[in-house]
């Protein structure tokens, strides 16, 4: 990576939590990624919305909760997250279940800022 | 018979097949992903309360507490724990999981 230069890179995370190793995966490489000073952006679409739903309690399953992770995301600069509107819909959801600020928009919208992007990182 | 579907019913198709598959007087218990099609709101519940009416459905309550998604569990379907889970399979002569 050349020295100044910013890429505009988004996460697009589309499973749901615990089930896969998708979401905690993808969280390991955002905190990773996050000390380069990249121009980053999260965004849950399908089943990822999941993800973010508040109120995770994995004692019942042995699993680590990754939840409070993304409540630590604003502290290393990453705060462009982005919600699909239609998965939310489809689950019941509202940007109100989400455990962190988000910004809800269309697939249609998100898919206009997936063409700005330099790299897109799918999980 | 007892069916197992553990994956989520806007990821796979898993949850369909089972229920096209399931008998009258026949018990589903959904784990892991598969719980969410268990949650108020969720574009499942129709064809779920549809299988209500000659399906037992059950759901891991451990699952669905590490999602966040135990306030949202749809009425008519039964929420069992780890020793529930062991007492449906040895309850039921033969067992089908939908991975």
């Amino acid at each position: 990576m050349s020295e100044g230069t910013v890429k505009k890179i988004m996460y697009v995370n589309r499973k749901a939590p615990y089930g896969t190793i998708y979401a905690l995966e993808s969280l390991e490489v955002v905190l990773i990624a996050a000390a380069f000073d990249q121009d980053v952006s999260l965004v849950f679409m399908d089943d990822g919305v999941y993800q973010l739903k508040k109120g995770h309690q994995t004692k019942g399953i042995e699993m680590k909760n990754f939840q409070p992770t993304y409540r630590a995301l604003d502290d290393y600069d990453v705060n462009k997250l982005y919600v699909e509107k239609e998965a939310l819909e489809a689950r019941g959801l509202s940007a109100e279940d989400m455990c962190v600020p988000v910004e809800v928009l269309t697939a249609a919208e998100i898919g206009k800022l997936m063409e700005e992007q330099d790299v897109l990182l799918s999980f | 018979m007892l069916h197992i579907v553990n994956k989520s019913p806007q990821e796979r198709s898993t949850l369909d097949s089972c229920l096209a598959a399931a008998q009258p007087g026949g018990a589903v218990l959904l784990i892991e992903d598969g719980v969410y099609a268990a949650t108020r709101g969720n574009a499942a519940q129709a064809k779920l309360r549809a299988a209500l009416a000659h399906l037992e459905i059950y759901v891991l309550a451990p699952d669905l507490e590490a999602r966040g998604m135990a306030q949202a569990l749809a009425e008519g379907i039964k929420p069992v724990d780890y020793a529930g889970f062991v007492d449906l399979v040895t309850q039921h002569k033969t067992c089908q999981s939908w991975l």
